[in-house]
């Protein structure tokens, strides 16, 4: 008896390991996964998908303990860790699996409607200092930025910084929902949220990438169509010995039905 | 009956050891975290200024041979673009990433194991004489092909504690100027106590001494209730409901300030300021009331000229116990402050306190990094800030003066 209960045990055990794989890393990344996972776990009943968040850098120090099976980071592997990892022995796989899109916020009474680069960098550096510089009106400019901890700090600091560092003594706020209530009264303000984050107690602007050619107006369809330049792309990371494990569930992820549901929860499908 | 006894004293004798245990323990433990956390705060001043295992390397005819982690900073920033700002020759400054070795060469060109990188950085670099190159010391460019290394200064504790620049994670050289975090705290803590002493003060001697049994038996849990809101409901507060009222009521051109911080952080303290001072007003015992009512002094001269100078002590425990709650409040501050790292000038200007930096910072500080150093070095400052309070508070409530009676 006890050894038919033994056996059961390690099939189980055996079966669970088959079909079970854990997701872990970007808080960013995490809605897209968790509502896929749902839905793959419907649709493909004897399996498991376990999604936790922590940060991109908490996703990848657990790829490389074994702790996780795929990684979800809002930012490209850096150096040092894709390093690791292949000291390690084991090659990385990485997999693009959504792109999410940065907008640029002000309060809605302000009259600037569109900045360039170059003047983004110029305001959150600290060189542009008054609205009346960047035709508005005579008023301080209030940049928010996010905790250094933020991937979306991060990735505005490569992307419209070109890695420069922020102005020393920016204001910086702990969450995306607490910089909206912050641009939405301070008259002054500007600031960058994820795309999925936009309300309309602020108001957009429109971003030039080419010194001031064209100017595009952040949404899901000029993100997707690549016209709005402040684009990144969502990754998924796994070792290249777990992909019988994990293609079925990224699969899913990049077909369309996985796309679109991407596309509801406010982020910019790859396909 | 022998055995009854004996399992009696078996059992005294296994509590009093393990009582004696738990409190060893309890020791124990808080001398390993304060050594743990003086061991890695003080680690910062070692480590090189930049980060752990990489080196910034110039083209061998560069005669730049020492930078200080500002300069770095300033190269990578754009602020200094020409390296005769630097002692060198007059050419623009071209600043080099690992991260940009792909522009130049597939990961494929780098070989197995990126065996062949030390020799491709080294191509780049004696290919351009303006260049600085931030990359890993294991990757190190050959030398015999042309590159040199340049020493950067360590942090020391000038640069730590009179540094004004708080930015941990510039590239390739972080900042750490505690001193508008440090500044920043102490304002806020002396906002808040500034606005929650005398209101705390009137709330107790009102509760203990004027207020009837009904309004003491309403008044009591609510102030109670105060202390058990948690503080990220009173940030969410401040933020959406204090901080506009604060930005239109002074007219300014952002609500997040330290005066927000200070009073919210007031509310937050004032049940423990209140309940410490009213229970010290009422241990003034009934007798020194009495003889003072008996010798013809009226209500308020008791209150004022009695009890208030007996509960003293009290009253000033309660006042540093209220301080000791704004100083390490995390929450509330990280959400209200502003969180912007500069030495603030007014009260109407926003500020970066310490707890809110380790909050928000220590969650993706590389651990054992320069980063993560700062911040434990950070905990030690609020470590001896809060160690004072508590000495002095100790200190206080032990002196029971009379003399003033």
């Amino acid at each position: 008896m006890k050894k038919i209960i033994l056996g059961w045990l390690l099939i189980l055990l055996y079966a669970g390991n088959l079909h079970a794989q854990r997701v872990k890393g970007s808080e960013t990344v995490l809605p897209i996964t968790q509502k896929a996972a749902e839905n793959f776990i419907k649709s493909h009943p004897r399996t498991n998908v376990t999604v936790t968040g922590g940060g991109s850098g908490v996703g990848i120090s657990s790829l490389m303990s074994g702790t996780t099976d795929i990684a979800q980071t809002s930012r490209r592997i850096k150096f040092d860790e894709r390093k690791k990892i292949k000291f390690a022995g084991n090659n990385l796989r990485e997999v693009e699996v959504a792109f999410d899109a940065l907008a640029i916020v002000v309060h809605p009474s302000n009259k600037v409607s569109q900045l360039t680069r170059e003047q983004l960098s110029g305001i959150f550096t600290g060189k542009i200092k008054n609205w009346k510089e960047v035709g508005g009106e005579d008023l301080k400019i209030i940049p928010y930025s996010r905790e250094t901890s933020s991937g979306t700090y991060e990735f505005f600091k490569e992307s419209v910084l070109k890695h420069k560092n922020f102005m020393s003594g920016i204001m910086s706020m702990p969450a995306n929902g607490a910089v909206i209530q912050s641009v939405s009264q301070t008259r002054g303000a500007i600031a960058y949220v994820g795309l999925a984050y936009l309300s309309d107690k602020v108001k957009p602007l429109a971003v030039s990438y080419d010194s001031g050619k064209t100017f595009v107006k952040p949404s899901v369809e000029s993100a997707k169509n690549k016209s709005y330049p402040i684009v990144r792309p969502l990754y998924y990371y796994y070792l290249s010995k777990d992909e019988a494990k994990v293609k079925n569930f990224i699969d899913y992820l990049l077909s369309p039905t996985g796309q679109k549901i991407v596309e509801e929860t406010g982020y910019v499908p790859v396909s | 009956m022998a055995q009854k006894n004996l399992l009696g004293k078996i059992t005294e004798k296994l509590t009093e050891s393990l009582l004696t245990l738990s409190g060893a323990l309890t020791t124990i433990a808080i001398l390993f975290i304060t050594i743990f956390l003086f061991k890695e705060g003080f680690g910062l001043f070692k480590s090189p200024a930049i980060e752990d295992g990489y080196g910034l390397y110039v083209h061998p005819e560069n005669p730049v041979n020492q930078l200080h982690p500002l300069d770095v900073k300033n190269m990578y920033d754009e602020e200094i673009i020409n390296w005769n700002e630097l002692g060198g020759a007059n050419q623009e400054i071209m600043v080099f990433r690992i991260d940009d070795v792909f522009d130049y060469y597939t990961d494929e060109d780098l070989g197995e194991n990126y065996s062949l990188l030390p020799e491709k950085l080294g191509y780049i670099i004696s290919d351009h004489k303006n260049i600085i190159a931030y990359v890993p010391e294991e990757f190190a460019p050959s030398v015999t092909q042309g590159a040199k290394k340049v020493k950067v200064h360590n942090t020391t504790l000038s640069d730590f504690f009179l540094g004004k620049e708080w930015l941990p994670t510039a590239t390739p050289s972080p900042l750490f100027g505690a001193l508008p975090l440090i500044l920043g705290t102490l304002l806020v803590s002396l906002i808040a106590i500034v606005l929650a002493l005398p209101l705390g003060l009137g709330v107790a001697v009102y509760l203990s001494e004027l207020a009837d049994e009904r309004m003491r038996k309403f008044l009591k849990p609510v102030i109670e209730l105060l202390a058990g809101i948690p503080s990220v409901v009173y940030g969410f507060f401040g933020l959406v409901v204090v901080a506009p009222l604060v930005q239109k009521a002074f007219n300014l051109p952002v609500g997040e300030t330290a005066f927000t911080g200070g009073l919210i952080l007031a509310i937050m303290a004032l049940p423990t300021i209140i309940s410490v001072a009213e229970d010290a007003i009422r241990n003034t015992p009934t007798a020194m009331r009495e003889a003072s009512l008996a010798l013809g002094a009226t209500q308020w001269q008791t209150i004022y000229k009695v009890v208030i100078p007996y509960a003293g002590s009290g009253i000033s425990a309660a006042a540093v116990l209220g301080i000791g709650r704004a100083v390490g409040e995390t929450m509330a501050v990280l959400m209200i402050t502003g969180n912007a790292a500069v030495i603030p000038s007014t009260i109407f200007e926003p500020v970066r306190t310490i707890p809110a930096t380790i909050a928000a910072e220590l969650g993706e500080a590389p651990s054992g990094g320069q980063h993560f150093q700062s911040l434990f070095l950070l905990g030690c400052i609020l470590f001896l800030i809060s160690m004072i309070i508590s000495i002095v508070s100790e200190m206080i409530s032990k002196k029971k003066t009379y003399k003033s009676l």
